[in-house]
């Protein structure tokens, strides 16, 4: 995969073009070699990510252009190539390791958990792990089993991990290069699904001291005064059609983009509560014990008293990843976001819908 | 052409080795838990037993490859001293022998050593220390493995090989740290150039090998020497590092200590393989097989596994055969799964009185100077004893300090309402 072209590349006379349109994976791999540009500890490797340039086309061409000291194939084995980032990064060197789908970085989940995450904390700050790890992640693509799963709330629960996903090309490019420059270990998760998305990134490279801080720091995507959708990732693009189609039914809805699940931005979440007084979030991952939980909890800890409904959730059902033929009925979409927006108490009469003959009338 | 000599003193064997069962005196017909691991006990060279060294030993490593059997290691644990002390040569022509002084300081080395392993157990038993995993009867592979490496070396070791920290010459205080219960790490594992003991089995090895590829990679001459016990062999992990080392031509040694007890499951139930040594064979990894209650043969074939590392041929994989003569912790009780007697033979093979007889015999120790070594293991354990006496302190607020290099906002609200906790708890005294 090369860059795709600017719009007035194709020889047409004038002033260069200030930022190109290029897919998200194309972002990412401009992303990978602006840093490896930029600082020469930066180092790829993983399964397939040399002379193949990745599954994705992700690391395309940056063995080629970078050699295969700077970007390289490893035994396949997901707790050696994380165990071996470790090592590296020791050594002092900034690893960009690849695990080739969410799933199959299972095996090194030990390895991330015990080691990746605790190495600052265990050493007294005496060994940080300037690690990003890259985990293609989710569904929508019409996947088989292993290929498809939400993995970020296993990594966000463990303390010592950054959890970043971009959920546009912009984002993928910055915090991409924000992630690689940051001393503490990353888990960047790339959504499958907005590989082929377009946008635009910067024509030239950035220097390192110039990329935008963005960690921590979600952005509203759409401003609202009715309701506040909060989604990342592979959700974001469900709520902004959700927010736009909401207007027929006459609610005027924010959304938000969390860029990183850790750190999380209570402030910016919890601002735009405040203003709407209803909150819905939105994620694909299956809904029990998930970050649309944890965020449901924050958002009703710190605004109870703006809240005018309780904060909904829509997920993913709790269902291990389904066959790619139903795929559809186990992502969150337009209209279930929409059902669950006409939830949120516009009449203030009670939600009768969990009422059970166990549970009476104590509603 | 090595097959062949082997096979030779094999069959020249049979009249010594009766000779050398009838004049030890400790064992009895039964094969010795040594023995029984070899691979076949008919191929025991012993026929150049003899306490004369001044005779040289025969020159046969191959150029092109730094062990004798190229990756084989050898039939047989590699020994140069019996368990009375005296010279042998078993399958140890391939290694030069070590120097008088490096043999005296592994002496030294293990005296202190195990001085400090039976106080820090005293300190687990009075409760100084929440746990501590000895090494005692391990001497041998903690002492060697340190003097076998150069200070810009880095080692990544596991719970048990305190001792072999302390060989390097940490602080025992701040390895005591942790079991204390202090911290996770007591030591700057950049300044000791030792990575944190590690706990989960086998995880560390592949620091180590990414460590010593990344040190190669920057030119650095550094190697990494990786600790393992018998049973975190069976670990994936394990595997996946001995794999990524042979790839990537990683400068690592690789020590398994086989003390033949994973807690309380014997080496039979862990492995068929007829030697730990072998399981470096199928990744294309140099391999040997050593006696590791003999610090001369720990130390020659260390040597030569660390040279070999360090001049860019890749890693190398050493089981020592060895005995943990203590429990797991002081918490384990060895006794519901193994039996005095077996602990006894093991203890007819202690590693230190085996080569302080041989110093003796060659006059590189006397009586003056065991006393004086025996004086400074003392002085060391008292030490220890006094400093470990008063609690060491731990501070709440670095509970927060190095999850992140910048708290979260979220940390910070923790850390807030823990220090408004303390400061509430210390104005109600």
């Amino acid at each position: 995969m090369t860059l795709t072209a600017a719009p007035d590349a194709g020889g047409t006379p004038g002033p260069a073009p200030a930022a190109l349109q290029v897919t998200m994976s194309a972002a990412i791999n401009r992303a990978l070699r602006d840093a490896m540009t930029a600082d020469a500890d930066v180092v790829i490797f993983g399964e397939d990510v040399g002379t193949l340039g990745g599954v994705f086309r992700v690391t395309d061409g940056i063995a080629r252009d970078f050699g295969e000291d700077r970007c390289f194939d490893t035994p396949l084995a997901e707790a050696g190539i994380v165990g071996y980032a470790v090592g590296m990064a020791m050594a002092g060197f900034r690893p960009v390791i690849e695990m080739q789908f969410d799933a199959f970085a299972y095996p090194a989940f030990e390895q991330i958990a015990s080691h990746v995450a605790k190495m600052r904390n265990r050493t007294a700050g005496r060994v940080n792990l300037p690690i990003v790890i890259r985990v293609p992640f989710a569904g929508g693509i019409g996947g088989v089993e292993h290929h498809c799963d939400s993995s970020e709330a296993y990594y966000a629960h463990t303390p010592g991990l950054k959890v970043v996903t971009p959920a546009t090309v912009e984002d993928a490019y910055t915090l991409m290069r924000e992630a690689i420059n940051d001393p503490d270990p990353v888990i960047f998760m790339e959504p499958k699904r907005l590989y082929w998305s377009k946008g635009f990134i910067p024509e030239a490279a950035a220097p390192a001291a110039a990329v935008p801080s963005s960690f921590g720091r979600a952005a509203v995507r759409r401003e609202g005064t009715d309701v506040t959708l909060v989604a990342y990732g592979p959700s974001l693009d469900v709520a902004m059609e959700a927010a736009e189609a909401a207007t027929d039914s006459g609610w005027s809805v924010e959304v938000v983009d969390l860029r990183t699940i850790v750190p999380f931005d209570d402030e910016t979440v919890v601002a735009s509560v405040r203003k709407t007084g209803r909150c819905v979030v939105v994620q694909e991952a299956q809904g029990f014990a998930g970050v649309g939980a944890e965020i449901a909890a924050r958002v009703q800890e710190r605004a109870f008293h703006s809240l005018h409904a309780p904060v909904l959730r829509v997920a993913g059902l709790d269902i291990p990843y389904p066959p790619p033929k139903l795929e559809h009925l186990h992502l969150p979409g337009v209209e279930r976001v929409l059902d669950t927006i006409a939830r949120l108490q516009w009449d203030d009469a009670a939600d009768t819908r969990f009422v059970t003959s166990r549970s009476g009338d104590a509603v | 052409m090595i097959e062949r000599r082997i096979a030779h003193r094999a069959q020249a064997s049979t009249t010594p080795l009766a000779h050398a069962q009838a004049r030890a005196p400790n064992r009895t017909g039964a094969s010795t838990p040594l023995e029984a691991d070899a691979l076949t006990t008919d191929t025991r060279t012993t026929d150049t037993r003899t306490t004369d060294t001044s005779t040289p030993l025969p020159q046969t490593v191959p150029t092109d490859r730094p062990f004798a059997r190229g990756l084989m290691p050898a039939p047989m644990p590699v020994q140069f001293l019996d368990d009375l002390g005296q010279r042998v040569q078993v399958f140890n022509d391939d290694y030069p022998e070590p120097s008088g002084e490096q043999l005296v300081a592994a002496y030294r080395a293990m005296v202190i050593g195990r001085r400090f392993d039976i106080q820090a157990t005293a300190l687990a038993k009075q409760g100084r220390l929440a746990v501590y995993p000895p090494s005692r009867g391990q001497e041998a592979c903690q002492i060697t493995s340190m003097l076998a490496l150069s200070k810009d070396d880095w080692t990544f070791p596991t719970y048990r090989d305190s001792m072999a920290l302390v060989t390097r010459g940490l602080d025992p205080v701040e390895v005591l740290t942790s079991p204390h219960g202090a911290a996770h790490c007591g030591y700057d594992p950049r300044a000791s150039r030792t990575a944190p003991q590690c706990t989960p089995l086998a995880t560390q090895l592949i620091h180590a090998v990414g460590f010593a590829s990344g040190e190669q990679r920057k030119g650095r001459p550094t190697i990494a020497m990786a600790f393992v016990g018998d049973g975190a062999t069976s670990e994936g992990d394990f595997h996946e590092a001995l794999n990524f080392a042979a790839v990537f031509k990683a400068p690592v040694v690789f020590l398994v200590q086989n003390n033949r007890y994973a807690i309380s499951v014997p080496l039979s139930k862990q492995t068929a393989a007829p030697s730990l040594g072998y399981k470096g064979i199928g990744y294309g990894i140099a391999s040997e097989q050593v006696d590791g209650n003999d610090a001369m043969a720990m130390l020659a074939v260390l040597n030569k596994a660390v040279a070999h590392a360090r001049s860019g041929q890749g890693p190398v994989l050493v089981e020592a055969h060895t005995y943990r003569l203590d429990a797991h912790t002081n918490a384990d009780d060895a006794t519901r799964y193994r039996d005095s007697a077996e602990v006894e033979e093991w203890g007819r093979r202690d590693p230190i009185a085996r080569l302080e007889a041989w110093l003796r015999h060659q006059g590189l120790v006397d009586d003056a100077f065991v006393a004086a070594v025996a004086q400074q293991a003392e002085a060391f354990a008292a030490d220890v004893r006094t400093r470990m006496s008063v609690d060491l302190p731990a501070d709440p607020m670095s509970l927060f300090d190095n999850v992140f290099a910048t708290p979260t906002p979220q940390l910070l609200e923790q850390r807030a309402m823990v220090q408004a906790e303390l400061e509430a708890e210390e104005a109600s005294r």
